[in-house]
């Protein structure tokens, strides 16, 4: 046991006191705060560009009203020109393209012959906006046509919404789904990241000692399980240590530096967006989401993430520690990658394909309990409210193969460490499980 | 006679192939115990058995009179023939480490390593990384790393690839005063006259089944043909050469004599002793030089092996 302590202590140390670490421990977060405010900054550079588009209307149904600037849209009418000189000047011109409503005998053929003539094919939030403009307005002149009161119409105008209440009676809003599935995904993400770039350390570490020649000296004091587990123990404390200090020195970046800065990092939610999160917000009655916010299983979350992020990283760790004890250098190790980052692929697909649209169907709950995806596609069911002895057999089943992984990887590992120059396929691998 | 390690019909199976094959040494407490062995005879798989790296399929190993146990690894040191150490960690550091694995206090293996980095007077490599060091300093640094937990077994194999002939030296006289103070050592080496020197026991392992063993006098005495290297000088060296050659059997031998010899290896038939040969000679020449030739380890080596092959 103090060998197994030594063994992890040094593993620890050697991780955190390396350089590497330590700038990437400050710099990470640096990096990922630049890439969200890079990000904003250049939504709010694209919102804000500005667009010319040249009108000519010769359907007398519009009024100057009907085609009011906005912050990212100015019309200019040109509807004494007629439709080829138009053509013509606006295609050498600067502007983004030419609006053409031609006359018609009816309303509805006006409005199924509206045209727009552009150099390059207008982006589908552009052409919404104008439909959205011109329905309205046509709409509108149809009711008059038909002799139908518009304010009676507006006044008839019914918004429903549907008041998610589960059978205990407890009432949710639609509002908190987004912030759950935000936290779900984020765990989720957050696992199967760290098993990439710290299992690759596990497995760097087990080839270093190989390279080294080593390991023969460390085997001869200890066993080589206490080594791979000590190995694999002391990367995920390492692992650990760095996580907490990326969350803490976000938090501190969000809470201090960036608003000393000026920076809003909400802006990079645009007006609409902004518009309809008021909406639903409104709609669902903030105390209500306030109250939800609260009844987050908080505590379930982040003891689960623990539980998981652990036990997905020594699952995945120990094959990783495997596999770098069959190979004699990195290079190798390509042909044995491929069955580990297909089941964490499958895992991410998983969670953003199904369980956003049925967190607890069957698909979902399947691959919630296989232990190779259980660690992200549980963390992203969760927080929509997993039942509790789903999570706690999903566990159950991930630790149980933790053990046996880590029992089979540790003979390979065995046989591993101590051979050389071989390359070895996976039918070697199998012989090794038997000597 | 006390012996510190046993092996019993050791014997490991990697798949079909067999490394061991029953396979039993006794190494005599406080003493030198050479394990020889062509590459791939099965040395380096019995080394690991014994230091628990490898399980054997069959047999059992018996250290200080008790089997094998997990703890007896404080009680060993074992020097690897692939050795190595973690480059870019610092010399103190990773032999204070590598002490503790051997069951020693962090505070006790200070303070042995700094007896033995000021014996070898390499104090001011302690906060150096192991990448800036030569290879004959890592293998001195490995060496102490080896015997600081003063085991009562210290495995050797191929102890003196890499060193200097003076740093070689410097490791023998090491060899040999930890033998002096109790210790008993098992040695594996392919250098003959490193084992003429030091083994007094030795096993020769050749395709995974021991072929000889013992004290390494008993083996040359059973080894050695009743030879003698014989140096004469007479005035008809051709009528003489012809005389001997029908009485015994005969071949040329091959030293230095300040006169113009003949010399000839003689070996002398059975029943007969040296007695018998130097009256014979000596009424036939003079007899400048006469030698019993004993045979060297590496003669019986290879004479074991070839025998070996011949089995087959």
């Amino acid at each position: 046991m103090d060998k197994l302590k030594l063994i992890i202590a040094r593993e620890y140390l050697n991780k955190v006191k390396n350089k590497t670490f330590i700038i990437m421990t400050f710099l990470g977060p640096l990096l990922m705060v630049g890439m969200i405010v890079l990000v904003s900054f250049i939504t709010k550079t694209s919102m804000e560009k500005k667009r010319v588009v040249s009108y000519i209307d010769h359907s007398e149904l519009f009024v100057a009203e009907d085609f009011e600037n906005t912050k990212s849209l100015d019309f200019i009418n040109i509807s004494n020109l007629d439709l080829e000189t138009a053509k013509n000047t606006i295609k050498d011109s600067e502007q983004y393209g030419l609006l053409y409503i031609p006359k018609g005998e009816t309303i509805e053929e006006v409005a199924s012959n509206i045209a727009f003539y552009s150099s390059e094919s207008p982006s589908v939030v552009f052409t919404e906006k104008l439909e959205r403009r011109f329905n309205k307005k046509l709409s509108n002149l149809k009711m008059i046509e038909l002799n139908i009161d518009t304010q009676q119409v507006d006044a008839s105008r019914i918004q429903s919404e549907l008041q998610l209440t589960n059978f205990e009676g407890e009432e949710s809003s639609k509002f908190i789904n987004s912030i759950k599935l935000g936290i779900g995904s984020i765990a989720g993400y957050m696992i199967m990241l760290f098993i990439l770039v710290y299992g690759a350390m596990v497995m760097r570490s087990v080839i270093e000692e190989k390279t080294s020649r080593i390991i023969e000296i460390i085997v001869s004091s200890v066993k080589p399980f206490q080594l791979m587990l000590g190995k694999v123990i002391g990367t995920a404390g390492a692992g650990m240590t760095q996580f907490i200090a990326w969350s803490v020195l976000i938090g501190l970046f969000y809470a201090f530096v960036l608003p000393l800065m000026g920076i809003n990092t909400g802006s990079q939610v645009s007006p609409e967006q902004m518009e309809m999160m008021k909406e639903v917000a409104k709609g669902s009655k903030i105390e209500l989401i306030i109250q939800e916010l609260r009844q987050l299983p908080l505590l379930t979350i982040i003891i689960s993430f623990f539980l998981f992020f652990m036990g997905g990283f020594l699952l995945y760790s120990s094959l990783y520690a495997a596999i770098g004890a069959a190979v004699d250098n990195e290079t190798d190790t390509q042909q044995f990658m491929m069955p580990i980052m297909m089941p964490l692929m499958l895992g991410m697909y998983i969670g953003f394909a199904v369980v956003i649209n049925d967190p607890h169907g069957t698909i979902a709950t399947v691959f919630s309990m296989i232990p190779f995806t259980s660690p992200i596609v549980m963390m992203m069911r969760i927080p929509m409210g997993a039942p509790l002895w789903q999570i706690i057999v999903s566990l159950v089943i991930l630790f149980i193969t933790f053990i046996g992984m880590i029992w089979m990887a540790a003979k390979i590992y065995r046989v591993g460490i101590l051979m050389y120059g071989k390359k070895p396929s996976y039918k070697e691998l199998w012989k090794w499980l038997k000597y | 006679m006390k012996y510190l390690l046993e092996t019993k019909e050791i014997t490991k199976k990697f798949g079909d192939y067999i490394a061991l094959n029953k396979v039993s040494i006794r190494v005599p407490e406080k003493s030198i115990y050479g394990l020889l062995g062509p590459n791939g005879a099965g040395k380096t798989t019995l080394i690991r058995v014994i230091n628990q790296i490898t399980l054997p399929d069959s047999g059992s190993v018996v250290f200080d009179g008790k089997p094998l146990e997990l703890n007896d690894v404080h009680y060993i040191g074992y020097l690897p023939e692939e050795r190595g150490l973690y480059k870019s960690m610092k010399v103190g550091e990773q032999a204070l480490y590598l002490a503790q694995l051997k069951g020693l206090s962090r505070s006790d293996a200070r303070k042995r390593l700094k007896y033995w980095f000021d014996k070898f007077e390499i104090g001011d490599w302690w906060g150096k990384k192991v990448q800036e060091l030569s290879k004959g300093m890592a293998q001195k640094v490995q060496f102490i790393v080896t015997v600081l937990h003063q085991p009562k077994l210290l495995i050797f194999d191929e102890p003196f690839s890499g060193f200097d002939p003076i740093n070689a030296n410097l490791i023998k006289d090491e060899i040999l005063e930890l033998r002096d103070k109790g210790a008993t050592v098992i040695f594996s080496t392919h250098r003959m006259e490193s084992v003429e020197e030091l083994c007094e026991h030795i096993t020769l392992i050749d395709k995974s089944n021991k072929i000889l063993d013992g004290n390494l006098q008993d083996i040359k005495r059973t080894f050695k043909t009743n030879t003698f290297e014989v140096g004469i000088s007479t005035t008809d060296k051709l009528s003489l050469q012809q005389e001997l050659a029908s009485k015994f059997e005969i071949s040329n031998a091959n030293f230095k004599t300040l006169e113009d010899d003949l010399k000839l290896n003689i070996r002398i038939n059975d029943g007969d002793t040296s007695k018998d040969l130097i009256s014979f000679l000596s009424n036939k020449a003079n007899i400048n030089h006469f030698v019993e030739v004993i045979p060297s380890a590496s003669e019986i080596f290879i004479r074991a092996v070839k025998k070996n092959e011949n089995k087959k």
